[in-house]
Order: structure tokens, then sequence, then C-alpha cells
């Protein structure tokens, strides 16, 4: 059995927490690890004391990718804007709980890259086109 | 007789454990080939024998540099039955010589209004550069159809072109799919417009035998890399009459042949387009893996790999819920790729590796192919000279067990 695909990442991958759209929300972003092609969009509402109320992830991809996701939404629900700023990368690691390479560590956080991204408001990035493209 | 045993004696790569007690099984040469050691020796003897600048120095080692360097450029233009080695460009890889010919070429004959062709299934590198030219110049780009088989459209193919058609690139054979175009029909009917032929052959020149007169093509690009030569070494074969009036991509040392404060004057072909110091090892490495193939026989080596491809894809069938993507065995070059329904490309990439099979998962730097399949993603097994029935074996049993970690 492999070490890395444990029951849980498996149960999380068929079984998805926190799946969806989320309308209206404060801030969604959406991003992909061009690597494999995992995308993941993260979506946020905050309270009137700026917790988060309410997060929604929808995306495709790997298994580590998309457990992460699951784990991260259902950690930071309470969590004020700037917890969710300062969320560190090691506590997620230690959710996933199995030993990753380099290249799927890149899986596991893409969730989180997304979620910062998106409080901080950065702008998603811009497609650069042809001018008559068919 | 091809054998491939002895062929696999001449990988040192192959021979190893790539993790404790798991053999490697390597199905990844669309990405990148191995090399044999022919190859690595005649780097090697570079380097210890005769490295120096080419071109320039009066010495001994500079003489022998050039020598085996331009030795290499007729050996590359006889493999490629090029009609001269003055229309063999050396560049760092295939997407080097795309760029290459959408800068030159394309800036100097492409304006507003004017069309160029592509396919569904080009590889980025043969997207990109031309999505880049046409914004700049205000042309348009369309693109060939694949069928649901993976083979490009060909009843669609007299309505794409047109007489705004300028360029029609395309690849020899689909990185994905593993689909061998018919690159003679494509160039034939570009000219009947009037376009130039441009043919990304970066996974047909290591497997099949490639004749640049026989396609008349105008342009045809590759990279020593996926060919059992080294990284950071590629061709643009292009018509000598369209190089000679193609102003210089890059400027600098060796493309000249003077330089005054007010201007210069390029150098004659092949050096016009090969400015600075060039990949001196990485051209010498090349040449010993077009004499390493060449040895083979490409028609050998193109054998094997329909064998193989037959074998992988008779077997990966067999396998429950898997999807095979692209035409059978006899249309295609040695790749088998795959999507299992509930089974991420990158978990099986993953799990495979446990078991010592390296594949590729990912897109393939082919996004919009797979956009059009509705994946974001497949599996890859490509297989080479060296590639045994064994290893397919190994690869479909790898397959099974990671689906059955996953309760498929």
């Amino acid at each position: 059995m492999s070490d890395l695909y444990r029951e849980q990442i498996i149960d999380l991958y068929e079984h998805p927490l926190n799946y969806g759209e989320l309308d209206p929300h404060d801030f969604s972003y959406e991003e992909d690890n061009p690597l494999c092609g995992d995308v993941i969009r993260i979506s946020v509402r905050l309270d009137d004391e700026g917790r988060v109320a309410g997060v929604r992830w929808e995306g495709e991809g790997c298994a580590i990718s998309q457990a992460s996701a699951s784990l991260l939404t259902e950690e930071i629900k309470g969590m004020t804007l700037e917890e969710v700023k300062a969320f560190p990368k090691e506590t997620l690691l230690d959710l996933i709980g199995v030993p990753l390479s380099m290249a799927r560590v890149k899986c596991a956080l893409l969730s989180l890259k997304v979620l910062k991204a998106g409080a901080y408001g950065i702008p998603e990035p811009e497609e650069i086109r042809g001018e008559d493209q068919q | 007789m091809f054998d491939v045993e002895k062929v696999r004696k001449d990988f040192p790569i192959l021979h190893q454990e790539v993790h404790p007690g798991v053999p490697l099984v390597f199905l990844d040469s669309a990405a990148s080939s191995q090399k044999p050691r022919q190859v690595i020796e005649a780097m090697d003897v570079y380097y210890q024998e005769m490295h120096a600048n080419v071109h320039r120095g009066i010495h001994e080692l500079s003489e022998r540099a050039t020598n085996a360097y331009e030795g290499a450029r007729e050996r590359i233009a006889r493999f490629i039955n090029a009609p001269d080695p003055a229309t063999i460009i050396y560049v760092r890889n295939a997407t080097e010589a795309l760029n290459l010919v959408a800068t030159s070429w394309g800036r100097t004959n492409i304006t507003a209004g004017d069309e160029i062709l592509l396919t569904e299934m080009e590889h980025h590198a043969n997207l990109v550069p031309w999505q880049m030219l046409a914004r700049e110049k205000g042309a348009t780009i369309r693109y060939l159809p694949f069928t649901e088989e993976g083979k490009l459209d060909l009843s669609q193919l007299d309505s794409f072109l047109t007489e705004k058609t300028k360029i029609f690139s395309f690849t020899a054979m689909s990185n994905v799919f593993g689909t061998i175009t018919p690159a003679r029909k494509l160039v034939e009917a570009a000219h009947r417009v009037g376009a130039i032929a441009v043919v990304d052959a970066a996974q047909s020149v290591p497997h099949l035998p490639v004749d640049v007169q026989a396609l008349d093509c105008d342009f045809l690009v590759f990279s020593g890399h996926k060919m059992c030569g080294p990284t950071g070494i590629g061709i643009l074969y292009g018509r000598r009459e369209l190089l000679e009036e193609m102003p210089p991509y890059m400027g600098g040392g060796d493309m000249i042949r003077r330089v005054t404060l007010e201007g210069f004057t390029p150098n004659e072909l092949p050096w016009k387009f090969e400015a600075g110091t060039p990949a001196i090892a990485g051209a010498i490495g090349l040449g010993a893996a077009v004499d390493y193939l060449s040895a083979l026989g490409m028609e050998n080596v193109h054998r094997h790999e329909q064998f193989i491809t037959n074998y992988a894809l008779e077997a990966l069938s067999e396998v429950n819920g898997l999807r095979l993507l692209g035409p059978p065995a006899a249309q295609k070059g040695g790749v088998a790729s795959f999507v299992i329904p509930g089974l991420h490309p990158h978990d099986i990439a993953q799990l495979l590796d446990e078991d010592g099979v390296a594949i590729r998962a990912g897109h393939h730097c082919a996004m919009p192919l797979h956009q059009k399949l509705g994946i974001s993603a497949s599996a890859r097994a490509s297989f080479y000279v060296h590639t045994t029935t064994d290893e397919v074996d190994k690869l479909v049993a790898s397959v099974e067990r990671a689906k059955k970690i996953f309760r498929l």
C-alpha cells in the first residue's frame, strides 16, 4: 500500500468537503498548476466581524491537491482575514500528513496559494490575445 | 533483426534501481530520451581532447573543435536528406527554431489581414510564437480541427487554406495522440495556395525516416534531446532561398562578416543565424546521436516502436475503465496516452513511480488539445529503441495496482 495515498486522502478525493460555488462572496480567486493542470478556485464570505463565515472551493486535479483544498477550507472557518493571510504552509502540510516530494508539495500548497492571493486581493493574470483569434 | 537487448546495453542509465530494489522502467522518451554511451563519450572526448572556441582560433584545438562541430552539421544534413549543410541551422531546440521562423520570416512577410494556419493538436511551441506574431501584425490564426480519433480533419483542409494563408505550420507527429500526420500532403496543400509550410518534426525525426526534399517543406524543426542527443541543441532546416532572404534573428559574434560603428554585414549561411559561441559539445553530441540512430536504421527503429506500441495498446485496452487517446498503432508513433475516470493522471504517475515506471502526466504542453477533449490532463507512456514488452507488462500491472488503491 502506498504511503502517500492513505485512506483519508482517498476519502476526501471521493467526497470533498466545502465543494461548490459561493455567491455572494467577499473574494474569489482561481489559479492552476501549469505542471499538471490542477486548477482550484476558492471563494470566501466574511461576517460583520471580518471572520470567515462561508468558504467553498471548486476545481479538479490530483488527489493531493483536492484533499488539500478540503482540509484547508475546513480549517479556516471562523478565522479572521489576518489569520487567513498568515496561515502557515507547515500547518497545511501537517494536516495532509503524508511525506511529499517537491513536485507534490506544489500540488498540496496550490489551495493555500489561491486562498492567500484572494485574501490579499491580487488580480488574476490576464490572457494575452491575438487581435482576431478564431 | 533488431536486437533490443543489445540496444539496452548502450544506455547506461537504464541499468539502475530507481528506488531501493525497484528497477527503472523508463517510458518517458517523448518528453526527453535517454542517451547511449556513444553520445556521452563523443562529448567527453570533445571536452577532454579538443575543446576550444569554433571559427576563431588559428591554433590546433580550435581547428579540431571547428571540424567536429561542422562535421556534425554535415551528418545531420544527410540524416534528414537536406540538400546542403548550410541549410542546417543550430539552435537550442525545436522551440527556438519555431521562434526563429516566426520572428525572422514572419515579421518580414506577415501583414494585417494575413492568415496563419495551425492545427488543434499542436504543442505550445507551435502555438505561442505564432500567437505572438499574429498579435504584433494583426494577422489571424486559424486552427485545422482534429477528429474524435485524434487525426487531422483533412476534409476541412481546403476551406481552412485560402489565398490569405501565408504560413501553414503543423506537427508531423502529435506528442499526445502519437498521430503521424500526412506531412507530404499538407505541404502540397499549403503550396497550392502559395503559403509556406513549416513542419514541427520534434516527435518524428527521432522515430521515423525523414527526408526534407521528399517532403518539399520550407522549414522543418527538431530537438536533439528527444533523439538520443543532449539538451541545448536543436535544428532548423530551411529552404536555402528563404534563409538567404531572412534577416538575422539574434545579433552578436559569429553571425557577422564585418561590423562598423555605423552597422554590420551579416555572415553567410548557416552562421548568419548562429550568434555567439554555440553549443559546440551539443552539436557534436547530436552528430553522434545521428550516427547511432543511422547505424540502427530508422526503418528498424520505426518497426520496433510499432511492434511495442501495438503490444501496449492491446494490453492497455484490456484495463477496465481505461480510455486510450488517439488512433490505432498502425497510424501512430510510440506513444500511449490514456485517462482513467476517477484517477487523476498525476496520481497515476506518482503510483507508477513507486513501481519504478516513469511516465508523463499532465497536459504535455498541449492545453488546447486537452480542452477540446474535455479533460485537464492525461497520462502518457512513450517508447523508444530500448523499450521491451516486459516493460509494457510492468506498466499495465502498475496501472492495475493504482486502480486498486483508488478503489476502482
